[in-house]
């Protein structure tokens, strides 16, 4: 705040570690008190009222960590105030705590509810940024409130709390790789997401946690090329890189056919490399070989799902982005037939305009690529001169593609350039001048005189290392032909007298010895005067005095012996190994005495064999078998997480894998393909709690809010198939299948018996079935494959519905075409004060109701588990309010039910307050905030006095409206206020009804189809008896049993008596939907569940927990 | 994707660090100052640094070295792009992106990595996005939040992040609807010894300031929209639409932005506005060497070239360098041997000419390599490829925008070979 007080943070800064310990010791320096009452200080600033004190405080510790200083002591201080309103101190505390959580793991535990809390804020930024700072703490106790979380999120309305959810998916794997299964299933699902904004993050998450599992993809790739577009920058990048993986698997080289037409030149040089020392009959026959391969392979057609790609990858090039033009670059590199190749050098050359680090990567991507298609590139000769500016790594990175891109045509100008380069200042640049002049000269024959007398020039340059540089080049060189350039050796023996360099002076020395033929008269000499000097030398020079000695002695022994005695003698006590070990093995192979071997024979051959001459690579040669762009292609190595890039298929895998589901009700043709697809995704299955979610939010968007983009629909639509199926399936087999038909009479005639308006329903019977024929044929004309067009056509049908029924009766749109609709439109009756029987509102009301039914069912699974596992007989209380939340407060909460008297649609919810804390707390009462729509509460009254230690208890009630969604209520004090909430396990939200079982029976015949869920289980050993069974079932639901075996007789279906079926009634609490659960006992464990609800939600959850509390 | 983030200054300091998974320690940065001390010049620190088990990748901009940490295979090109952009935002926030305006807004700027990056992939990198999150401080409102307590973070998610047009956000609105459009040529050139042009091409950019009320959608179209060669567009601008019929058509973020750059094709000859005639020689035997230097404008259309700044790096073994120029002031730097001269306006009539001796040390050989010349200038009103735009017009909202377009050229590398 104060200059001074930021004087001492600068100053203490370095004795930050520790200091604890040390403020305590009475006998430490001025300087650690001092600092320990700073810290103190911004304790109190933290501890304070003020936001803005607090604010300032946290600013500070901000600051301190961003210069590196350690402020991990502040922990619980700055934790205290994760809650606080203020957003700014929220979010700082959110850095503070995303950076020490993993060092103080247990006191982050205590900000883990405030998360959890914001998970469930009508705030997308708050909920998203709640998500986010959770799955950034990395404390491994949180991996299963994380994966809640994620999953939740991910099936969230609003697409930013779903990418902060793709986000987190690798956050989590990195804590505890153990989840990858269940992060897989959550990336599946939202890669099936349809927005621009998910799409990168969920690819980044493939990218991260599953990049094997290529089979993800298959469904998505279309959507994916076609979104490609509009994803923002960095997910273009991820999702392009992925896609070049994907293509490398799925489709055919289309360059298959030429490559083995063209000649050598650049593509295949190692196929025709052989061909030199070929037979002609063998050549004769391998173009025989080839000629009847061409003839067989089909011609080539490309695959339009590839096309798809390049063409829509196409446009990107043009980004601002660089790396999205890397990226782009890279994909027909690999991908586009060598044709379109092209395409892509126009836009790598303007990214060289870019900041010199941009430069540098281009350039090592554009040395590869020249290196296999050098064409590309060859217009742009010019762009890659170099300036004296540019940075030496550009400039040797720039001359690496200049002489990749030399030919015989355009050889005279890059050597003029580089005559140019030579006299540069910078000598590294000077240096690698040179040696890419050798490499033009090996390459190109014309040309290679031209440079070595260039280069011979350069011997009499100053600059010794332009010298050195140079011999080393023309060394290389005169290997090719030695017999015509014996005076440039004699030159260069000269050189010995001066250059210095000991590579250079190495080179000399091998040159010599190697063509001491060539230069009879000064080899002898040149070694006399390396004799002299041979103890100053290097090793490598020692090493081809050596040589040389060896070669002279061999050649020219008159004159040399006495010399290379002189010199073995020498070398004999060298201090280096190597050179004693040579001496020995020379002096034992050329000086013959009796003991000397056969080898002796062969010295000569074994000196002065031929030697090739060496080949000039470049050292981009083969890096393009990493992906290019990537880490490991810059590097040259593999880098960690590198997935390499596939070759070619020898055959293109099934590419109707990629087909997807056109929307329903569309092409009768794809009729079949949908019957199977169902069957592969079962409705009832379990992940099918995990969609409904979505589509809740998705009946939301269609009906309730206009706000929400029709991208965002769309997207949920696709997600869940389940309603495209539901409406398609009846439209569709109406016509085909019988069994649907009759679902749909059973759920009306079972809303007939509810309402008990059986006149009206026959009508509307009538009614519905013309209408769905209606539909159809509406529908069929609009076939589109746009979601929205579907959107559109429903409303155009419920308008006709709307205007048809009308005068008939207040019954509301679209009856059976949402089965899940109709069922909470029939119960209509039951939400008292707000059914009204204009159309519009109830429709939004309804799929609010829908909403709450269906948003609590992600939470469902694990939440719930516990509850179902209560022991026997005693009823599960859930907590509350924590007493360190609570201040000492702790509240606890059950279901006690009994059925709650004021209200007959509520669920009773027993409380029981504690005061741990040491003062009385007064004025204990709630206030609702935040109900869903259609929730009501019934408050219990008001605790006035709750003397410390002191517990009590009271009633309320809660209509959750048939949904598992928590209500959030306050719990006031007279001091403080607590956000808390309150959820009910599926079981608790229906109460038993007496049925008969021939009732039952009856009722159950009616609630056959979409609304009968069947389940087989294994009963554990100890629960086979009917006594424990039924003890299971009525914990986990609140159910009444239907008593049995008295109509054994006038049933002949029963079961043996020893395989009883256990059957269980209730009504749902809110709109006394029936809900009959039937537990088929056979042999040895094996049973069957079956649940008949015609909330099909409702059931689907109970299956669940009835399925858990019998099996564990 | 990206660990850490490292801030180095150019005296080696880490002032500022920020990590995004697990904290990487501050002494992965001993790999990077390893490579700085074997590369000779600031700049030519590689930009990729493997060490065992991170690499480093760097960016070097206004002095600072922004290190990035990273762990695993990412393209090298995101990360470097992501610094840029972290750069620019900075650039966007506090005016300069110095260590001095880091330190004193550091909160601000950790606040902005928090957004840009989760878990080490870019978040939200849009400038409109950011500034809605997290407002650019002002004078005046870090006065007001130090009175009010109010922050400067916003509460709502930025309409930008969910819309069609995430570089644009709603409810903008302005007394006074203008929008100007800058556009701005750079030629890049080599002349060699002679004065003949050995490669010469034009790039160019169009930036634009934008303040229209609403969701303006904007057309622009050129006269001779054939020279442009190769482009590249913002987000925003409708790539279909350009291939078709070579308008520009867009809805354009709110306040500064960069539209498009373009290259023109290189078939079309550039025309060079300067010449130069220069004498630069060292005597074998001597120690001085002659300097003369004169500039010329050539090819200007009538335009005056301004702002003329002539640099040159003359060889190691000058020690001095006696000159006089005839207009305009220079400086020699005696330790890098950096001689620059801030000519100023060229008057045709009276050509800006430099001239004098060098001193070499005593007793060395005549350096063999000659200085290049590297030249800035800039000419205004006039673009030189000639590209002119056509009309711009406004559709999706009524009132009456005021509308300005101005042209510039300016040497981008132009060197003088000698």
């Amino acid at each position: 705040m104060s200059a001074s007080s930021a004087f001492n943070e600068e100053k203490m800064g370095s004795s930050s570690v520790g200091e604890a310990e040390y403020a305590y010791d009475p006998v430490s320096g001025k300087i650690f008190s001092s600092d320990y009452n700073r810290h103190d200080d911004l304790k109190e600033m933290l501890d304070s009222n003020k936001d803005s004190l607090k604010l300032e405080a946290m600013k500070r510790i901000v600051a301190m960590i961003a210069r590196g200083k350690n402020a991990s002591d502040l922990f619980p201080a700055v934790v205290k105030n994760v809650a606080c309103k203020n957003i700014e101190v929220k979010k700082l505390v959110y850095v503070y705590l995303v950076r020490y959580a993993e060092e103080q793991q247990d006191l982050a535990l205590l900000s883990i509810s405030t998360f959890q809390r914001g998970l469930k804020d009508p705030n997308q930024l708050i909920r998203a940024s709640a998500l986010r700072v959770l799955s950034s703490i990395r404390v491994t106790i949180i991996v299963p409130i994380m994966m809640l979380a994620i999953k939740e999120a991910a099936s969230d309305m609003s697409p930013y709390v779903r990418k902060t959810a793709a986000h987190a998916i690798p956050k989590l794997y990195s804590l505890d790789p153990e989840q990858k299964d269940q992060l897989i299933e959550v990336i599946e699902k939202l890669l099936a997401d349809k927005t621009t904004l998910v799409a990168g993050s969920v690819v980044m998450a493939f990218e991260e946690v599953c990049p094997e599992r290529i089979d993800l993809i298959h469904k998505n790739y279309r959507k994916l090329c076609n979104l490609l577009i509009d994803v923002e920058e960095w997910g273009q990048v991820v999702i392009i890189n992925m896609l070049t993986r994907y293509a490398r698997t799925q489709f055919l080289n289309p360059n298959l056919n030429e490559s083995l037409l063209e000649d050598g030149g650049s593509g295949d040089k190692t196929f025709y490399g052989s061909d030199e020392d070929e037979d002609d009959d063998e050549k004769e026959n391998k173009e025989k070989a080839e000629a009847a391969a061409l003839a067989k392979r089909k011609p080539y057609v490309m695959d339009p799902d590839h096309r798809l790609l390049l063409r829509n990858t196409k446009p990107l090039l043009q980004s601002r982005n660089a790396a999205v033009v890397m990226a782009v670059a890279q994909l027909y590199f690999h991908l586009a037939p060598k044709a379109e190749v092209g395409v892509i050098a126009k836009a790598l050359v303007r990214l060289l305009r870019s900041h010199s680090e941009v430069q540098f990567v281009v350039l090592q991507n554009v040395a590869t690529m020249t290196i296999r298609r050098r064409g590309m590139f060859e217009p742009y000769l010019k762009s890659f001169y170099i300036r004296s500016t540019d940075p030496t790594l550009i400039k040797i990175l720039k001359l690496e593609v200049l002489t990749n891109l030399a030919n015989e045509t355009n050889i005279s100008t890059i050597l003029r350039e580089f005559q140019t380069y030579i006299k540069s200042m910078d000598k590294d640049f000077v240096a690698a001048t040179i040696q890419a002049i050798g490499r033009c000269a090996t390459n190109i024959g014309e040309v290679r005189d031209t440079c070595l007398n260039g280069l011979v020039q350069l011997l009499s340059n100053r600059d010794e290392l332009v010298v050195a540089e140079s011999v080393v080049v023309i060394k290389k060189l005169l290997q090719m032909q030695p017999e015509k350039h014996s005076d440039i050796i004699k030159h260069m023996a000269k050189l010995t007298d001066n250059i210095q360099v000991p590579m250079a002076r190495a080179s000399i020395l091998w040159l010599i010895g190697e063509y001491c033929e060539h230069v009879p008269k000064i080899a002898p000499d040149v070694l006399r005067k390396m004799a002299k000097s041979f103890t100053y030398e290097e090793d490598i020079v020692k090493l081809q005095i050596l040589n040389l000695a060896a070669k002279l002695y061999l050649t020219n022994s008159k004159q040399t012996k006495l010399l290379t005695q002189y010199v073995l003698n020498l070398a004999k006590y060298d201090q280096n190994y190597d050179i004693r070990d040579r001496a020995r093995f020379i002096r034992q192979l050329i000086v013959p005495t009796e003991k000397s071997g056969a080898l002796s024979k062969y010295a000569k051959k074994l000196f002065l064999a031929l030697k090739p001459a060496p080949v000039l690579e470049s050292p981009f040669k083969d890096r393009d078998h990493f992906q290019l762009g990537s880490l490991s292609h810059l590097l040259n190595a593999k880098a960690g997480g590198y997935q390499e890039l596939p070759d070619w298929p020898e055959a293109a895998p099934d590419p109707s894998v990629r087909n997807v589901e056109v929307p329903e009700w569309t092409k009768c043709s794809s009729r079949e393909k949908r019957k199977e697809k169902k069957v592969e995704k079962p409705f009832y299955s379990d992940s099918e709690g995990e969609s409904g979610p979505t589509e809740s939010a998705d009946s939301e968007t269609n009906s309730a809010s206009a706000s929400d983009s029709a991208s965002d629909s769309e997207q949920s639509r696709s997600s869940s198939e389940s309603e495209e199926s539901d409406e398609g399936s009846e439209s569709e087999e109406e016509k085909e299948n019988k069994n649907k038909k009759k679902v749909v009479k059973k759920a009306v005639k079972e809303s007939e018996s509810e309402q008990s308006s059986e006149e009206e329903n026959r009508k509307l019977e009538k009614k519905i079935k013309q209408q769905e024929k209606d539909s159809e044929t509406v529908s069929d004309d609009e076939e589109s494959d746009s979601e929205s067009s579907q959107s559109t056509s429903e409303d155009s049908e419920s308008e006709a519905e709307v205007k048809k029924k009308a005068p008939v009766s207040r019954t509301p749109p679209k009856p059976v075409k949402k089965e899940k609709k109709e069922m909470s439109l029939l119960d209509l009756d039951d939400f008292e004060p707000a059914t009204s029987p204009q159309v519009t509102p109830i429709s939004t009301l309804l799929s609010n109701s829908l909403v709450t039914d269906l948003e609590g069912l992600s939470l469902s699974d694990s939440v719930l588990a516990p509850s179902t596992i209560t022991p026997s007989g005693t009823l599960k209380s859930y907590e509350l309010l924590h007493r360190i939340t609570g201040e000492g407060l702790s509240v606890e909460y059950c279901f006690g039910r009994q059925p709650f008297s004021p209200d007959a649609n509520m669920v009773a919810v027993q409380l029981q307050f504690t005061n741990n804390s040491t003062s009385e707390t007064k004025n204990l009462h709630m206030k609702d905030v935040k109900l869903q729509s259609g929730m009501r509460v019934k408050e219990f009254p008001e605790i006035e006095l709750l003397p410390a230690g002191d517990t009590a208890s009271a009633v309320m009630g809660i209509d959750f409206c048939d949904s598992t969604q928590a209500a959030n209520l306050q719990l006031c004090t007279s001091t403080r206020k607590f956000f808390v909430s309150i959820q009910p396990p599926v079981g608790e939200l229906m109460r038993p009804v007496f049925l008969t079982e021939n009732e039952f029976k009856r009722e159950q015949g009616q609630l056959m189809g979409m609304n009968e869920l069947t389940e087989k289980l294994i009963l554990d050993a100890k629960y086979r008896n009917e006594h424990a069974i039924v003890q299971r079932v009525t914990t986990a639901a609140h159910l009444s049993r239907v008593p049995c075996g008295s109509d054994n007789e006038c049933s002949p279906s029963v079961p043996p008596p020893d395989h009883p079926a256990h059957r269980f009634a209730g009504r749902t609490v809110t709109s006394g939907s029936l809900v009959l659960v039937t537990v088929a006992t056979g042999e040895e464990g094996v049973a069957q569940l079956t649940v008949n609800c015609e909330k099909m939600v409702i059931g689907t959850m109970l299956v669940k927990d009835i399925l858990l509390a019998l099996t564990q | 994707m990206i660990h850490s983030l490292f801030l180095i200054n150019a005296s080696g300091d880490i002032f500022l660090e920020k990590h995004w998974k697990s904290v990487v320690s501050r002494s992965v940065c001993d790999y990077f100052f390893e490579a700085q001390e074997r590369a000779t010049e600031p700049e030519n620190v590689p930009p990729v640094i493997p060490t065992p088990h991170h690499y480093l990748i760097s960016v070097l901009r206004h002095r600072i070295y922004f290190v990035a940490v990273i762990q695993s295979e990412v393209p090298p090109l995101f990360v470097i792009e992501f610094l840029h952009r972290v750069v620019d935002t900075f650039q966007d926030y506090f005016g300069v992106c110095t260590e001095a305006a880091i330190k004193d807004n550091v909160v601000v700027v950790y606040e902005l990595l928090e957004e840009m990056l989760d878990n080490g992939f870019p978040l939200a990198t849009e400038s409109n996005i950011l500034k809605e999150l997290i407002k650019p401080p002002t004078i005046l409102r870090t006065m007001v939040n130090t009175i009010t307590g109010s922050t400067n973070v916003g509460e709502q998610l930025p309409t930008g992040q969910l819309s069609v047009v995430p570089w644009r956000r709603t409810g903008v609105k302005y007394t006074n609807n203008e929008a100007y459009f800058d556009v701005v040529e750079e030629i890049d050139a080599i002349i060699d010894k002679s004065g003949s042009t050995i490669t010469a091409e034009i790039q160019g950019v169009i930036d634009a300031c934008v303040k229209l009320t609403g969701m303006p959608d904007l057309t622009l179209s050129f006269m001779n929209p054939r020279l442009l060669d190769d482009v590249s567009f913002h987000p925003c601008v409708r790539f279909k639409r350009w291939e078709a019929e070579r308008i520009l058509s867009f809805i354009p973020p709110d306040g500064n932005f960069r539209l498009l750059s373009y290259h023109v094709s290189s078939q079309n000859l550039v025309a060079i506005p300067v010449y130069v005639k220069h004498n630069i020689t060292f005597r074998e035997g001597s120690s001085q060497g002659r300097f003369d230097l004169t500039l010329g404008p050539k090819q200007t259309m009538g335009k005056a070239v301004e702002s003329v700044l002539v640099s040159s790096q003359l060889p190691r073994g000058v020690l001095n360098a006696n000159l006089n120029p005839s207009q305009g002031a220079y400086t020699f730097d005696p330790v890098t041997k950096l001689l620059t001269w801030d000519v100023g306006k060229i008057n045709p009539q009276k050509l800006p000419n430099l001239k004098g001796t060098m001193n070499l040390q005593a007793g060395a050989s005549k350096p063999d390599e000659n200085p290049t010349i590297n030249i800035q200038f800039k000419i205004q009103q006039m673009a030189i490829s000639g590209l002119k735009v056509n009309r711009l017009d406004m559709y999706g909202e009524k009132y009456k925008p005021f509308k300005g377009i101005k042209y510039m050229t300016k040497a981008g590398k132009f060197q003088v070979r000698t």
